[in-house]
Order: structure tokens, then C-alpha cells, then sequence
């Protein structure tokens, strides 16, 4: 039993591979991912209600379509691990704004002057060889998503939701993170309007890198806390 | 509600299952269903705390079952028919009931970027006195309320020391409801894991919660 309810989990979290796949609409040719996944779980008719649902919306004047366009450009273009990343290399590169950015990561991040979540707070967590900083939301999805875009379906997972609490070494352990067993761990639940972004540790041999290569290196998967930097170059530091 | 979506520390929801390169929507009803969502949102018939509660109404067996989008656009349908903004039935057909009147959108495609800004409303700048100080233990209060709450189950009664203060917020539990804000500050509380989790945790490691005023008590 417990390997079908694990199966239909895994099923579920890649569900959304399956609307590519099924139940194409007659002259649906905008669908833009082709996958090869043969999964059924997602209704065949998702697309099409969705679609219908869109048009009643925009028939009624609640929206309009060329403005979903463009949140959908926003989302896919102009968000993302990118603009994390910029300010983690900035912290390593200058000490005074590391500085800035741990006490007050909200202004910090504002000089970048990034779209950011107005009435939110960001508060940044400095990962060291003996401690380590996991970000996760056991009650819905909450991210920090003016500095890594939208979160990845492993986040919003019940896989990971339910066990970064109880067991983030073990979970850490299935991103390969295996962690020394004297290093603290702190997991960071966010429970209210506060988004955490984790200041990973800065890999030995960078220090000739420019900013610019640094933010090269540092992933969003390290800024959530699963992972950490590495430069591939000195053989990396996990 | 002491509902499934509260899932910290369960531990039968099987791996992580992780994908390399993973787009950011894996199909086009992804991306129309989050942008309606958004563009919904911008007409305030409800909150962020009302959204998060029609998501934890959704049935436990579905809840799972869903993908995360899938759960979306349930809830997304569930907050425009409950809000009066179209009827099931012309949700069903896809097209407007006859004479049925027509509104002008309330985002614009150039207000799109200040409405990401707005993505979510918690912070206010106003005045609250704290109720508790930072280093000062606390205990999270037992309570089960049956509407909206951001106290998870696995935190309750447990004993914690306040980390930070992160200022004034809206309280959750009654902007959920539409029943007032009741600004309140909410503080960065540290729980050592044995304190959750008993001996099986390592004593070094803690979790941190985010809670109001109101779920506290000095301990």
C-alpha cells in the first residue's frame, strides 16, 4: 500500500507534465511543450477548461488576455534565480553590503531594484561549514520569488513541505547534501510574510573571480538550502 | 482547520522528486491559470489570507490527488463563483449569462509590474505595541481553530525563545474571514527540533517560526 500511495505521489508531482501530453483541444496549436511522459493523471479536459474559463473571464471584462500575456512574460522572463544570485555574489564580493544584507535584507536587496513583494519581508541566512540554513513552507508554497522567481514543483511538493521540519538531514541527504553531524541545522518555516533567501557559503578558490562569475555559480537550489555552491574548477567543496 | 495542507512532520509522502532544468510552467494552461490568478486577485474581492483558506478547503483526497496548478484553478473557480464574479453555470458553458453586465479589467498590461508588487499584503506601517521581546520564552498557544491559521499543528504548546521582531502584520486568522486586519507583530520564534520532534532530533538543530502576537504566550 505504502508503495502505491508512493507511486501515486510521484505520480502527482510530475502530473503536470500530463496536460503537454493529453487531451490536446482541436487547432490547440499554442501548446508549447511536446513531452514524451505517458501520464494520465491530469483530466484530459484540463486544458479545455482552463481555455473556457479564460474566455468567460474575458468575455465578463474581468481580464484581459493581452495582460495575462504579460504576467506570463514577467513570470517566465523577467523573475528568477538570476536576480538571487546577483546579491548573493555582491555579499561575497563586498563585505559591507553582506553586512546590509543580513541585517536588513529587505533595503538590502531594494538596491537592486528588483520587483519586489511590497508589505513583505526578506530576511537573509548565512550559511557557515557548521551551520546550515534550509528554507521551506509546511502550509502552503510561500517563496521568495522577487529574488528566485517561482518556486520548482519539488518545493511545493508534500514530500518536501511535510519532511524539511522532522527530518531536513534526511532530505538534505536526497539532494546528495550529506551534512557533518556536529554542524547545526536551522530549517526556516515560513509561516508568515517574511521570505527567506540563504547566503550559502562562498567555495574555495574563487577569490580572483569578478562578481559577475561568482553569481555564475550560484544556483537557486543553494539559495533555498538544499544544495550547496560549488566551483567546479577546484574539484568543488561539497 | 486542522487540515491536510498542515503537513510538517508527517513522514509517509514518499521522496523528493526532483527534475533537472524544470521550466518554470510545464504547459500553457500553467501559465494562463497563474496569470489569472493574479489578475483576479487585483479586483480585492479577497485577500491573500482568503486565498490560502479556499486552497485548505479544497477536499484532503484532492488536495493530494492535484497538481499544484490543477489545485489552483479549483481554487480560482471556488473564489469567483463564491464572490459573485460569475455563476457555475457560466462557468460550465464558458460564456456569459444573457445580459449579464460587462466589467472593465482591473489590471492593465502596463500595471502588470506594480502588480507583482503587490503580490502579497502583510506588512503595515502602523504602531503596535510588541507583546514580547527578543530572547524572551515563549510557548505556542493550543488552539484549533476551524477557519484559517498559521500556527502549524507540529509547533502547538511547543516552547520556543523569540529570534527577532519582524514588525507589524495583518493577522491571518481574521483577514482570512474578512473579519479586520488586526495589525499585530510578528516575531522570528526558535524551537530546538528535540523540543518538536523528541531524541531522534540532533540537539543542535532548531526550527524557526513565524508568529503573531497571538499565538503566543510567555512561558
Amino acid at each position: 500500500m505504502q508503495s502505491t500511495r508512493r507511486d501515486f505521489l510521484a505520480t502527482a508531482a510530475t502530473a503536470a507534465g500530463a496536460a503537454a501530453s493529453g487531451g490536446l483541444p482541436a487547432g490547440g496549436a499554442e501548446q508549447e511543450h511536446s513531452h514524451d511522459h505517458a501520464h494520465q493523471d491530469v483530466p484530459s479536459d484540463l486544458t479545455l477548461r482552463v481555455k473556457s474559463l479564460e474566455s468567460l473571464l474575458v468575455e465578463k471584462g474581468f481580464v484581459d488576455p493581452a495582460t495575462l500575456d504579460a504576467l506570463v512574460d514577467a513570470y517566465e522572463h523577467k523573475l528568477g534565480p538570476r536576480n538571487g544570485a546577483r546579491v548573493i555574489a555582491k555579499a561575497w564580493a563586498d563585505p559591507a553590503y553582506k553586512k546590509r544584507l543580513l541585517e536588513d535584507a529587505t533595503s538590502a536587496i531594494a538596491e537592486f531594484g528588483f520587483t519586489s513583494e511590497h508589505g513583505t519581508r526578506l530576511v537573509a541566512v548565512e550559511n557557515s561549514p557548521k551551520l546550515h540554513n534550509l528554507i521551506v513552507c509546511t502550509l502552503c508554497s510561500c517563496y521568495p520569488w522577487s529574488v528566485l522567481g517561482l518556486p520548482p514543483v519539488w518545493y511545493k511538493s508534500a514530500a518536501y513541505r511535510s519532511r524539511a521540519v522532522i527530518d531536513p538531514r534526511g532530505v538534505l541527504r536526497e539532494f546528495g547534501l550529506d551534512l557533518p553531524e556536529d554542524a547545526e541545522v536551522r530549517v526556516w518555516d515560513s509561516t508568515a510574510e517574511v521570505r527567506y533567501i540563504v547566503l550559502p557559503e562562498r567555495p574555495a578558490g574563487t577569490e580572483k573571480l569578478s562578481e559577475q562569475e561568482l553569481a555564475a555559480l550560484v544556483t537557486r537550489d543553494a539559495m533555498v538550502g538544499v544544495t550547496k555552491v560549488l566551483f567546479p574548477q577546484s574539484g568543488g567543496t561539497a | 482547520m486542522n487540515g491536510v495542507h498542515d503537513m510538517g512532520g508527517m513522514q509517509d509522502m514518499g521522496p523528493v522528486q526532483y527534475e533537472k532544468n524544470e521550466p518554470v510552467f510545464h504547459a500553457r494552461w500553467e501559465a494562463r491559470v497563474r496569470a489569472m490568478a493574479t489578475a483576479m486577485a487585483a479586483w480585492r474581492k479577497w485577500n491573500l489570507d482568503a486565498d490560502r483558506y479556499e486552497n485548505e478547503l479544497v477536499p484532503p483526497a484532492d488536495y493530494l490527488r492535484y497538481s499544484y496548478y490543477e489545485r489552483w484553478f479549483a481554487v480560482l473557480v471556488a473564489l469567483v463563483v463564491k464572490h459573485g464574479m460569475a455563476t457555475s453555470q457560466e462557468i460550465k458553458s464558458g460564456s456569459p449569462a444573457a445580459g449579464s453586465p460587462k466589467a472593465i479589467p482591473a489590471l492593465s498590461t502596463a500595471g502588470v509590474l506594480s502588480l507583482l508588487a503587490l503580490g502579497t499584503l502583510g506588512a503595515r506601517d502602523v504602531q503596535v505595541a510588541p507583546k514580547f521581546k527578543v530572547g524572551q520564552r515563549v510557548r505556542a498557544r493550543v488552539i484549533n481553530p476551524t477557519g484559517h491559521t498559521r500556527l502549524p499543528r507540529y509547533a502547538r504548546g511547543r516552547t520556543g525563545d523569540i529570534h527577532r521582531d519582524h514588525g507589524v502584520f495583518v493577522f491571518p486568522d481574521t483577514n482570512a474571514q474578512f473579519l479586520g486586519e488586526k495589525p499585530q507583530h510578528v516575531y522570528s520564534v526558535r524551537f530546538a527540533a528535540r523540543e518538536l520532534w523528541g531524541e531522534q532530533a540532533k540537539p543542535q538543530d532548531a526550527v524557526y517560526l513565524d508568529m503573531w502576537d497571538d499565538y503566543l504566550e510567555p512561558a
